[in-house]
């Protein structure tokens, strides 16, 4: 027979399909974590892929903060919709009765919001596996973390201490209470993804398409006024600038970058032309070295 | 100047055709192997530099460490973009396995940087699972050592043909040829010994960046490919693969809603097509091959290494596990093996004990017996061993609880590579290798038959199952099972009762009463309740079977929910002072040996379904109980 060649995005696109389907073998209940960005928006399109011509056998969690931007919303809603899944929203109540946000709770917003909101969901619902679209090219620590990442019950990852994971030959077996968080897009790189949605053409939030957007500069970012709750400081105005978002989050942590880019290809020849890493955009890593690592090991995703 | 930097212009005027060109690039993972000194990391960072995967950020990041950590001076350090936790960077050395990406136009590469210390096997072995080549880094100034014998030895084991002899440090032997030479025969002569035939051998220099991704003026002796080009070229397993026979094991059953059923899987080996007709292992029935379908619309043919789902044109049994495969020439199936166990756990193993073993899809028991070897992983030589410990490598028979469909592990990855679970942590213990089968299994195919099981049990109006009551000698056991029989028979159910003290006159009439003797008469019994609930009947067993975990095997035998295990709790004071068969009174005189109660333990049922207390309720009353609780 002649060969087939299988391109390394198709490779990419089997292997997070063959990882999904094992969760869903092996896993009691899974739930899919959906953050609204780019790599939600091409796990859930693989997840579609893998199951298809059932819908994707999981709900889909978002982790809300209250401070993401508004067009993440509005995308939320109808992607769940369109891929025939039960939408689970959860904000974290002890963070929206204190109020914390970016502005006056620094470090405390990630942690109250994401880290503790993450637990208590898959807590509340006895998730005991949770799909995440993280990618070992992203952050030094998670080029070390397994595919079928294991938690303790009380969502602590111990990176001393994983199990081997060989071939593709993934050890679900857990004790009640604890679970796995499984990152089916590990082996992908963010320009894999970025020219994935481009071939598949996969909608992603417009926030990544270059527009003329109402924005400060502040502590060496480009922070875009999503909203009247923004703070504006002694001299302060939003100006009209043409920025896009490389990763979203929440928008007053979140730094645009100016750009003309308005279509896929023009995003990812200024990605390529450019000279800074993807997670440069967020506030969470500068605070401390080996910062990612720290929270990583305290239950964040 | 390299193809990379071609490719930057490209960007620039024609993000379209860059695209395009980079859509069909093709994928390569490799592992690098050497120790902290090798300059192993360095030679990462070069290449990730090279390829311009750094960004400015992480430049800057990595000029500032350089100087706090760094061991190049006022230099920039390449290890440092590759060495990760932050505990690991204090240290000075990776601890565990990373992945590293980078590409040309040609192809993707993912890394696999794992640590080259002894007591690290377990990761290089994580590492070169998933890897189409092996770059075996040598210290020129060092040639060949120990570890190099074990990267090599390691990376032959694990499957990898693709083998790179990649002698760093050239620099500082001035670039001697005659040096080089020298440790290249060397290698030559280890490689041969130990099974590799070919390897390709590059003069190199991670620090100073001689043929990485460029050509040497310092080597115009080196004639072979420098490092990247050697690996934008090199043939892939995938294709490989695709020669091979169709192998793909199911791992989920799509069905959607009554008119679809798929079989979703990963295709491990060959090519598959419309039409093409294909058997299901270990069932036997076979069937042919309606729909390959996708979301991106069917397929005529998929292969290796795609995730597709299959439709069968006949509605045959298949589920999660079983492995469909070219019908004339199927996978064998079979219940022990030779095998190479990698042991991975700081708990060393223990033969005989029942590890979870799981290939692809399929989990089952497992049990592995006393290694016949243990390979010094140093010098190949062939060890003496009860047991494994971590990081030790041994050949050992594994013997699983039922047959399981597999390829040896040199054929196929994915069907002859397993782990063994640990039953109680559910760690990971350890990683297998399949050589062969050692049983007959292998050539007995499992012959499908038209009148199925749930014919035989619709046939008798009934649902097939075994009552299996356990407990002391003298518990009542017996009585129980006959009146319960009996009750049963009355209403027109098709029994059979299987009677410890019967059976040991004939089927079982070679086993005495050891502990090894108890468990295969319990497993032959096991066995026979088997075919009897196949063939329909409701088979009613009295036997002590003391020890809870053969209870389990003989649960796992049976279809799920048709074992019933009822616990006739006769307290040992009680059954020693009935003692119908005068057994208690020789065991205690030390006529009898091995007599459970006595010498010999009884493992009570945990959560047994029916529990009958014989100082409470006289046998009639047990019996009506247990009829009840089954025939409502």
């Amino acid at each position: 027979m002649t060969h087939t060649n299988l391109t390394h995005l198709q490779r990419l696109e089997a292997e997070a399909i063959h990882i999904m389907r094992e969760v869903v073998a092996q896993a009691e209940n899974p739930v899919m974590l959906y953050s609204v960005g780019k790599d939600s928006a091409c796990m859930l399109h693989l997840a579609k892929k893998a199951f298809y011509p059932s819908p994707p056998p999981f709900p889909l969690l978002h982790v809300d903060t209250t401070w993401k931007f508004k067009a993440m919303y509005a995308m939320r809603e109808a992607a769940a919709r369109k891929a025939g899944m039960q939408l689970i929203v959860h904000q974290n109540p002890d963070a929206l009765r204190q109020g914390i946000n970016p502005f006056d709770h620094g470090s405390l917003h990630t942690d109250m919001w994401k880290t503790e909101g993450l637990k208590q969901a898959l807590d509340l619902h006895g998730f005991d596996a949770a799909f995440g679209g993280a990618r070992r090219d992203e952050e030094k620590s998670r080029a070390k973390e397994r595919i079928f990442s294991f938690r303790t019950a009380s969502h602590r990852w111990d990176p001393k201490n994983q199990r081997p994971e060989l071939w593709r030959n993934y050890n679900a077996h857990k004790a009640k209470g604890e679970s796995m968080r499984v990152f089916p897009l590990s082996n992908w790189t963010e320009l894999d993804i970025w020219q994935y949605i481009h071939l598949e053409n996969i909608e992603i939030v417009p926030l990544y398409y270059a527009a003329p957007r109402p924005t400060v500069e502040r502590d060496g970012m480009l922070l875009m006024v999503d909203d009247d709750r923004f703070p504006l400081r002694e001299g302060e105005e939003p100006v009209m600038r043409s920025v896009r978002f490389r990763t979203l989050g929440c928008y007053p942590l979140t730094g645009a970058v100016e750009s003309e880019a308005k279509t896929l290809p023009e995003i990812i020849q200024e990605m390529l032309l450019t000279t800074t890493s993807e997670r440069q955009g967020r506030a969470i890593d500068h605070d401390q070295a080996a910062s990612m690592e720290k929270k990583k090991q305290e239950g964040y995703f | 100047m390299s193809e990379i930097y071609k490719t930057d212009a490209l960007i620039a005027e024609d993000i379209d055709k860059y695209l395009e060109i980079h859509q069909h690039k093709t994928m390569l993972r490799f592992i690098t192997c050497g120790s902290v000194d090798d300059g192993k990391s360095t030679l990462i960072g070069r290449l990730l530099y090279d390829s311009k995967m750094i960004f400015e950020d992480q430049l800057a990041t990595l000029e500032a460490d350089s100087k706090r950590v760094g061991t190049q001076g006022e230099g920039i350090d390449f290890a440092l973009l590759v060495d990760g936790l932050a505990a690991e960077r204090e240290q000075g050395i990776t601890i565990d396995v990373a992945y590293r990406f980078f590409a040309t136009e040609k192809r993707k590469f993912i890394v696999a940087d794992t640590p080259g210390h002894e007591q690290y096997t377990r990761n290089m072995v994580t590492g070169a699972s998933t890897a189409d080549l092996a770059v075996i880094l040598i210290d020129a100034r060092k040639g060949v050592l120990t570890q190099t014998r074990r990267h090599s030895y390691l990376a032959h084991l694990i499957g990898i043909r693709n083998i790179v002899l990649a002698v760093n440090k050239m620099d500082l032997i001035g670039y001697d040829q005659a040096k080089y030479d020298a440790i290249v025969a060397d290698y030559r002569t280890f490689a041969q010994s130990i099974g590799i035939t070919e390897f390709t051998a590059i003069p190199i220099s991670g620090l100073a960046g001689d043929n990485i991704t460029t050509r040497s003026a310092n080597t115009p002796w080196h004639d072979g490919p420098v490092l990247l080009e050697h690996l934008e070229t090199v043939e892939l397993n995938q294709t490989v693969e695709q020669d091979k026979l169709f192998r793909m094991a199911v791992q989920w059953v799509n069905r959607p809603n009554l008119d679809f059923r798929g079989f979703s899987g990963t295709i491990a080996t060959g090519a598959v097509k419309l039409g093409d007709e294909v058997r299901v292992l270990p069932s036997g029935k076979t069937s042919t091959i309606s729909r390959i379908v996708t979301m991106d619309g069917d397929l005529e043919q998929a292969v290796a290494g795609q995730a597709v789902t299959l439709c069968l044109a006949d509605e045959i049994d298949c589920s999660r596990g079983q492995i469909l495969c070219a019908a004339q020439n199927p996978v064998e199936v079979a219940d022990q093996f030779e095998a190479t166990v990698i042991w991975m756990d700081e708990v060393e193993m223990t033969p005989g004990r029942a590890y979870w073993l799981k290939l692809g899809p399929q989990t089952v028991s497992a049990t592995v017996a006393q290694p016949k070897y243990q390979v010094n992983v140093n010098t190949m030589e062939h060890l003496a061993a009860k047991t494994l410990d971590l990081n030790a490598i041994g050949v050992a028979t594994v013997t699983t609880d039922r047959d399981i469909p597999f390829a040896p592990y040199e054929n196929s990855r994915d069907l002859g590579g397993f782990i063994l679970i640990d039953k109680m942590t559910n760690r990971t213990v350890a990683a297998g290798l399949i050589h062969y089968s050692l049983r007959r299994a292998q050539n007995i195919h499992w012959q499908a038959t038209d009148i199925s099981r749930d014919h035989h049990a619709a046939m008798k109006n009934q649902k097939p199952m075994v009552l299996w009551m356990t407990g002391l000698s003298g518990s009542g056991k017996s009585t129980i099972a006959n009146l319960v029989e009996k009750k049963l028979a009355r209403m027109n159910r098709h029994t059979f009762l299987l009677d410890g003290d019967n059976v040991r006159h004939g089927l079982n009439k070679d086993l005495g009463f050891t502990d090894a003797d108890r468990v295969e008469n319990i497993r032959r019994v096991g066995e026979v309740a088997r075919l009897m609930t196949d063939a329909g009947l409701i088979v009613i067993t009295a036997f002590i079977s003391p020890f809870r975990s053969e209870r389990d095997m003989v649960r796992g035998m049976m279809q799920p929910g048709e074992f019933i295990e009822i616990f006739v709790d006769t307290p040992l004071e009680e059954a020693e002072k009935r003692d119908v068969k005068g057994l208690y009174a020789k065991a205690r005189s030390g006529q009898l040996k091995n007599f459970t109660g006595i010498d010999s333990p009884y493992e009570a049922p945990e959560n047994p379904q029916i529990r009958i207390d014989t100082t409470k309720i006289s046998a009639e009353e047990a019996a009506e109980l247990i009829v009840s609780k089954l025939i409502p």
